[in-house]
């Protein structure tokens, strides 16, 4: 159970004087020093001295149900708060279960701390009981790993770990502590412990000479398109964002994690771009003279074929890591530092321009496909994942933080769930890992109690981290949840559909009811069959005080349109076909 | 095309697969890599010899720096610099062959450091052209190689130029032409503008 408000809370003075503490309360105490106030673990022999210290300190513990699921909290506590967020585990199993969150942390350059229990210093290399080599598991997934085998070595080293987790690239760190060095004492000074200060990586570079190039290149355009990327969020350009948006009247397109990063409702936001984007989204890409990229790194899904990408683009990448620069997609104007930054010294340059030919040609390119409401649609008795999405953003008022799995139905939240607000959407982008709804919802409510919170998940990824259902209840998170059960591993059913000549092999997935499931962990839950049903329940859902799980049975072989075939160029998409009932009709690209 | 990185790392355990595993990970084979200490007693310099393209280098550099212990790396072969390296050859060595060893090894410029009764040991330093060129006359000559072993290159930049993230630990001083000069955070350091170039 949580520990927040322990009488027993520790003198918040601990960290301003040297204090003799033994390595568990040092751990504890740099933590509440480094601001830290909930944390999410499951204990074991090698970080117990840790656990047997933790009454004494203001901090949260929140008890998993599997080690990953603590990384993924962490991750979407992160996420939802800007804030570092803290994972906790044994030696062992405890840290190598840590491994897939902290590759997806990894991934998405989410800032996280693990701290792992390790064996005793003693008999380290031997094999000893529940060893492992937790560091060199790590190292290529984590941004920094520390094995600390003393005392004194104990603070500085995290206190470093919190700066690397969130300075420049933000990333994840492991701190990995030998069982000695918890039970042992040394002098515990926080200030002493702080961390050589940040070093930006040498290679940055924004000089004058390419911010005139940029400049010079945004003046002359008549097709530029923004690319608004996860790195918007993580500088809090957001402002700077709509000020070179506005003022050039230039289109923007978001990657999935930069969703969040320009509001949906803005007249210049256009969408997501990539495999799953809207046809006119890839097509303004694909015709565009001047794309300008803040923050986002060309992945695979979202570049197509990168023979064919934007071939007639000039391309300014603003980023903030110089290895990310000419990777994929080769750059005109490279502006290396950070996003903020950056536009903060471009934009007082830049004039006003007249954008209306280009929007409008933009515009043509939509068609009839973007105001063709699925609301609109006559009910034709089937239930879709569309109608729920669509539903649970006007219910929601868009303005919930929305975590959702990996699959089909994530795409489906992406294109039909239109978000406002900064920071709203949760989602495994990189690693696209299946069962980090569940967990990093809970890790996102716990930042930010107040907020309303769905899960948006698939039969299959929900059932990879469900058992993290008893940690809703035992924490007692209001938190709901949408799971989108279409009877299959859909993303991959529809790869099988397209690609693999319908052979179905092992997508078929049999579920077990989850609403009695809900039930057994003392969660309310609802079945919705009708798309009459989605609004109601969703209310109930919204009403009711505590966790609530709606299981909507969606239609089964629906699959997620415009897609771009793996390998193919951006703009030779499948569009939706025309026996669809759900929108547009299909059209040449 | 071949690159001699240069990196100054902090001398602590771990460091080395730090940097090993980069290279393994960008899946580029390494030639070459010695490691050894240097004038800061918390600082090792480490010289890898990769086969790479060019765009492949940079980011190489990029990525290099991206590691915690990582302070500065260098592609020394941008720059005029000493690159040596040093072998050491075990060579049979009978009466009948012995002169022309040690004809071979005075214009080699090789030392006999060693002398038994049916070998010879040369040690060789230099470019690695000139020990390719004295193990391709051994071969030639028929003389048969024991045993070879070689350190790898070990490179220095000519000239005045001296570790400036080095020098820079204590003192950081921004690039004279960078707008970003004098912003708190990320700042344009412009540190290694002219290596840019390329
Ligand atoms: C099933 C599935 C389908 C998908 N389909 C799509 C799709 O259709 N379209 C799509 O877009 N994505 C899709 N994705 C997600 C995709 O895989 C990538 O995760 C996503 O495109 C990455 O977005 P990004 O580049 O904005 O974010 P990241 O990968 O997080 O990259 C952010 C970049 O910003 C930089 N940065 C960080 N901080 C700063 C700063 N302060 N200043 C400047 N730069 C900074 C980072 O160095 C990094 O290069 C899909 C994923 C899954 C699982
Ligand atoms: C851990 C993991 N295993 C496998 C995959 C491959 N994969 C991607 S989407 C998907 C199907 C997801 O099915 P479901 O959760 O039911 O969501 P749906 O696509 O049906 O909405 C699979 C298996 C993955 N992304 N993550
Ligand atoms: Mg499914």
């Amino acid at each position: 159970m949580s520990n927040s408000g322990n009488p027993n809370s520790s003198d918040p003075a601990i960290t301003s004087q040297p204090t003799r503490l033994t390595g568990a309360e040092t751990l504890w105490a740099t933590m509440v020093g480094e601001g830290v106030r909930d944390v999410f673990g499951y204990p074991g022999g090698a970080i117990l001295p840790a656990y047997d210290a933790l009454r004494k300190f203001p901090i949260r513990h929140i008890l998993v149900r599997h080690e990953q699921g603590a990384a993924h909290m962490a991750d979407g506590y992160a996420r939802a708060s800007g804030r570092v967020g803290v994972a906790v585990a044994t030696s062992g199993p405890g840290a190598t279960n840590l491994v897939t969150g902290i590759a997806n942390a990894m991934l998405d350059s989410i800032p996280i701390v693990c701290v792992t229990g390790q064996v005793s210093s003693k008999v380290l290399g031997t094999d000893a009981f529940q060893e492992v080599d937790i560091t060199g598991i790590t190292l290529p997934v984590t941004k920094h790993n520390y094995l600390v085998s003393r005392t004194e070595d104990i603070a500085p080293a995290l206190r470093e770990a919190f700066r690397v987790a969130q300075s420049g690239r933000p990333g994840p760190v492991l701190v990995d502590i030998t069982k000695d060095a918890q039970q042992n004492s040394a002098i515990f000074d926080f200030e002493a412990a702080a961390p050589a200060p940040y070093r930006p990586h040498p290679m940055l570079r924004a000089d004058s000479t390419s911010i005139r190039e940029a400049l010079d290149l945004l003046r002359t355009a008549k097709r530029p398109v923004i690319l608004a990327g996860h790195g918007i969020l993580h500088s809090r350009a957001f402002e700077q964002v709509r000020t070179l948006a506005e003022r050039g009247q230039i289109p923007v397109a978001c990657t999935l994690l930069g969703l969040t990063a320009f509001p949906a409702s803005h007249p210049l936001n256009l969408g997501m771009m990539g495999m799953h984007g809207e046809s006119w989204v890839n097509q303004a890409i694909q015709q565009a003279d001047v794309l300008i990229a803040c923050g986002m790194r060309f992945d695979d899904r979202v570049t197509g074929a990168l023979a064919t990408y934007a071939p007639n683009a000039k391309k300014i990448h603003i980023e903030i890591d110089p290895a990310e620069i000419n990777k994929n997609v080769r750059v005109d104007v490279a502006l290396i530092g950070d996003l903020k930054e950056v536009l903060e010294t471009l934009l007082p340059l830049l004039p006003k321009r007249d954008g209306a030919p280009w929007l409008d040609a933009i515009s043509a390119m939509k068609g009839d496909a973007a105001v063709r409401d699925i609301q609109q649609l006559p009910d034709n008795g089937h239930l879709y994942a569309a109608h729920v999405m669509h539903d649970l953003w006007r219910e929601t008022n868009g303005d919930a933080i929305v975590v959702t799995d990996v699959g089909q139905h994530q795409m489906w939240e992406a294109q039909y769930y239109k978000h406002d607000r900064p920071h709203s959407l949760i989602t495994s982008g990189g690693l696209g890992t299946m069962g980090f709804a569940l967990p990093a919802a809970i890790g996102a409510k716990v930042a930010c109690p107040d907020r309303e919170v769905w899960v948006v998940a698939g039969d299959g990824g929900f059932q990879m981290t469900s058992p993290e259902l008893s940690t809703i209840a035992q924490e007692n998170l209001n938190i709901n949840i949408a799971i989108v059960n279409n009877g299959y591993l859909g993303m991959v059913r529809q790869w099988q559909e397209f690609f693999y000549d319908k052979n179905y092999e092992s997508t078929p997935l049999l579920s077990p009811d989850f609403v009695k499931l809900a039930d057994a962990h003392g969660i309310h839950g609802a079945h919705v069959r009708k798309r009459g049903e989605v609004i109601s329940t969703v209310q109930a859902a919204r009403k009711h005080d505590g966790a609530f799980l709606i299981d909507f049975h969606v239609e089964q072989e629906d699959s997620v349109y415009p897609m771009i075939p793996a390998g193919a160029a951006l703009h030779e998409m499948i569009r939706r076909p025309a026996g669809n009932p759900l929108v547009e009709t299909a059209s040449k690209a | 095309m071949l690159h001699t990185f240069v990196a100054l790392v902090e001398d602590k355990p771990g460091v080395l697969t730090r940097v090993a595993s980069l290279f393994r990970r960008l899946n580029i084979n390494i030639t070459s890599l010695t490691v050894g200490n240097t004038e800061r007693e918390e600082i090792s310099r480490m010289t890898i010899v990769a086969e790479a393209a060019e765009d492949r280098a940079h980011r190489i550099m990029a990525s290099l720096y991206k590691l915690e212990n990582v302070l500065e790396v260098d592609d020394v072969g941008r720059h005029s610099a000493v690159v040596r390296e040093l072998a050491l050859l075990k060579v049979v060595c009978t009466p009948e062959t012995r002169a022309d060893l040690f004809q071979l090894a005075e214009v080699f410029h090789a030392r006999i450091v060693d002398l038994a009764p049916e070998s010879l040991m040369l040690e060789i330093t230099g470019s690695a052209s000139k020990i390719e060129g004295l193990v391709q006359i051994l071969v030639q000559s028929n003389h048969k190689i024991l045993e070879m072993a070689r350190t790898g290159r070990m490179a220095m930049r000519r000239g005045h130029h001296t570790s400036r993230v080095v020098e820079a630990l204590s003192d950081i001083t921004p690039g004279s032409e960078s707008v970003l000069a004098g912003k708190p955070k990320h700042v344009a350091l412009d540190l290694i503008a002219e290596e840019d170039h390329a």
